[in-house]
């Protein structure tokens, strides 16, 4: 590494420059000491932003970053949810150890589900994906010696050195490390081999595969890490939900998954960030406007859900027309501007 | 007993088939055209179910009056989301255009639920209710018009692209888009035509289908999604295989939920059109009309 120039060695670190690196600690700092003063409604909010990062980040590796479009990730973190918590309950293990495994789990099944992706491309891999994703409800409804059917399964609380982590203080400490060490490891996987291999693939199928990339192999890694990913955020989800049944995850999670990449940035970390907390944090706000406008107009929060529906519904068109690279590029713009004085 | 049984899955499956076929036939008219692959076919079915609904309940309009009314703003939609939305779309990645289209599945969605609201509706009659005596079996009325109406509408689709000079450069569009550049033919034009009969074809499968079940309401949308199934067994870019597709799982649906629900307790019915759709892709991804031009390496 010390033999390589200034200039590559720059585009390679991980943080850009030393402003980015103490900006990045002192938002790191403000985040992890929420717990201490932030009410609990916002806790949750903050622990389900935490929550669809990881989900976001597991998408984007394959959508974003390998090119292989999926409507499967609400099945994936399905899939984590449910073998994290049947582990828990059959083996008695704690879930803290159930979580990795369950990650473990939904990356053996993902892919399985990816093998097609050997054959099929674009938007035959987004329908097998969709498919996928009923099967899988499917198995959830009716596999009830697992799943528990449409009744559902509790979620036995994970524990940490005789702590049960079961309320949104506890779990944000749990959700929040496993957001970093993902996220860090996420940003290192493209500065390696592998993860230039998933950009080279996406870019340029074939000539990725007449320079010595395995396609298959690499394609196989994308499913399996991003099915990881989905798979902790589903075991997650459960602690969170402490309850969960076969409509924890509906069609809609996987396609808000597939907008927050959108709307953050394909292809990118950060973006995936913003995607998640943008997509999460809106609902919030506008359930928070109907309310404050309820007394004045007070037809407005009936209409709630759909109103979600379209304002969620016109910002994937708006970004797709006018900003395809996402949130991710407009913070760019704004960074280079704020340098640039 | 048992063949009665049969006779009525057939008919069931055959009625819902013919209905699939209709909104697959407007599906694969898009992918044709433009190779879009739009997600909120369903959604133009419920703008045509519920238009139509609005029309002749609230405005006390004659059906066909409805149904004209219907066709025109269905049309219309169809051209003013193929110009704002699709178009400067137009040679983007596969997943902006399948976003593009999840979008306005939702938006559309949205739209319908703030103004109709989520309850269901219950639709005219504007079929007899009397049944008619096919051997043992007795079959709504409403089953056999909305038949005929498929089979009319495919009929006079399939005239309009082989006789007509419109129908004619949206296939010529469709098969090379540069060489129909070159020889005069708008395919900017084309596309929005495509979207256009697209939008007309599924509300007239809404009609049917409200018709057909006497209320009409969200889950509708549904049947946007049970298209992938249809078009990826009939053949991507096959019109006829959109048609023999479109029955073939609506018996495959009718069978499983008659035979197989009772064993497991429901959902097969549901779930059987996906298995079917991972199998084709694993096993024979041109479907069984499509062209073998598949993307692989």
């Amino acid at each position: 590494m010390n033999t390589l120039p200034p200039q590559i060695r720059a585009d390679m670190a991980l943080f850009k420059s030393t402003a980015e690196r103490w900006a990045s600690i002192a938002f790191l700092a403000c985040l992890l000491t929420m717990p201490l003063y932030a009410s609990s409604y916002l806790l949750d909010v903050v622990n389900r932003i935490g929550i669809f990062v990881i989900a976001a980040l597991g998408l984007n590796i394959l959508t974003g970053f390998t090119g292989l479009i999926s409507l499967g990730n609400a099945a994936f973190m399905a899939i984590g949810a449910f073998g994290a918590t049947w582990l828990a309950t059959r083996t008695g293990l704690n879930f803290i150890f159930c979580i990795p495994l369950a990650g473990l789990i939904t990356a053996g099944l993902g892919m399985v589900v990816g093998i097609p992706s050997l054959r099929l491309r674009g938007l035959y891999l987004a329908m097998a994906t969709l498919a996928a994703h009923f099967i899988v409800e499917f198995l959830t409804v009716h596999w009830e010696s697992v799943t528990g059917g449409v009744s559902g399964r509790s979620v036995p609380p994970p524990s940490l050195a005789g702590i049960t982590l079961d309320d949104d203080r506890t779990l944000f400490y749990l959700i929040y490390t496993l957001v970093v060490l993902l996220l860090l490891f996420a940003s290192n996987l493209f500065r390696s081999r592998v993860g230039r291999a998933f950009i080279a693939i996406r870019d340029q199928e074939m000539s990725a595969s007449v320079m010595g990339i395995n396609v298959f192999r690499y394609k196989l890694t994308s499913f399996g890490i991003s099915s990881f990913y989905a798979g902790v955020a589903g075991a997650l989800m459960a602690c969170q939900a402490k309850i969960i049944s076969s409509e924890t995850f509906p069609i809609s999670i996987a396609i808000d998954s597939l907008a927050m990449i959108i709307i953050g940035g394909l292809g990118s970390i950060i973006g995936s960030i913003f995607g998640a907390v943008f997509l999460t944090v809106l609902p919030e706000l506008l359930r928070g406007a109907t309310t404050a406008l309820s007394g004045s107009f007070p037809a407005l929060t009936g209409k709630l859900a759909a109103l979600k529906d379209l304002i969620f519904g016109m910002l994937i068109i708006c970004f797709l027309i006018f900003e395809p690279h996402g949130l991710a590029a407009i913070w760019k713009r704004i960074k280079r501007m704020l340098a640039g004085g | 007993m048992d063949a009665t049984f049969l006779l009525q899955l057939v008919i069931n499956g055959l009625v819902v088939g013919s209905i699939y076929a209709l909104v697959a036939t407007g599906f694969v008219i898009i992918f044709k055209s433009s190779s879009a692959l739009n997600l909120a076919q369903g959604e133009f079915l419920m703008v045509g179910a519920y238009i139509s609904l609005h029309l002749m309940v609230s405005h006390k309009a004659p059906f066909l009056v409805a149904f004209l009314g219907t066709m025109i703003f269905s049309a219309l939609l169809g051209f003013l989301i193929e110009r704002v939305m699709l178009r400067p779309l137009l040679d983007s990645p596969v997943i902006s255009v399948i976003m593009v289209t999840l979008g306005l599945a939702s938006v559309l969605k949205a739209l319908l639920q703030m103004i109709f609201g989520s309850d269901t509706l219950p639709f005219p009659e504007i079929f007899p209710t009397v049944p008619v005596q096919i051997g043992p079996v007795p079959v709504s009325q409403g089953y056999l018009y909305s038949v005929a109406c498929v089979t009319i509408l495919l009929a006079a689709l399939s005239l309009f692209f082989k006789h007509t000079r419109t129908g004619l450069a949206m296939r010529a569009t469709a098969s090379n888009r540069q060489t129909a550049l070159s020889m005069g033919i708008s395919v900017k034009r084309m596309f929005a035509l495509s979207w256009g009969i697209a939008a007309m074809v599924s509300a007239i499968g809404g009609i049917l289908l409200g018709a057909i079940r006497g209320g009409i309401d969200m889950s509708l949308a549904h049947m946007g999604l049970k298209v992938l199934p249809v078009v990826i067994l009939g053949g991507m870019d096959s019109i006829a295989g959109a048609v023999l597709g479109g029955l073939v799982i609506g018996l495959l649906e009718s069978f499983c939920g008659g035979y197989l629900d009772p064993l497991v307790g429901g959902g097969v019915k549901e779930v059987a059109p996906y298995i079917a759709l991972v199998l084709i892709l694993m096993f024979h991804p041109s479907g069984l009309l499509g062209s073998k031009r598949i993307e692989r390496m």
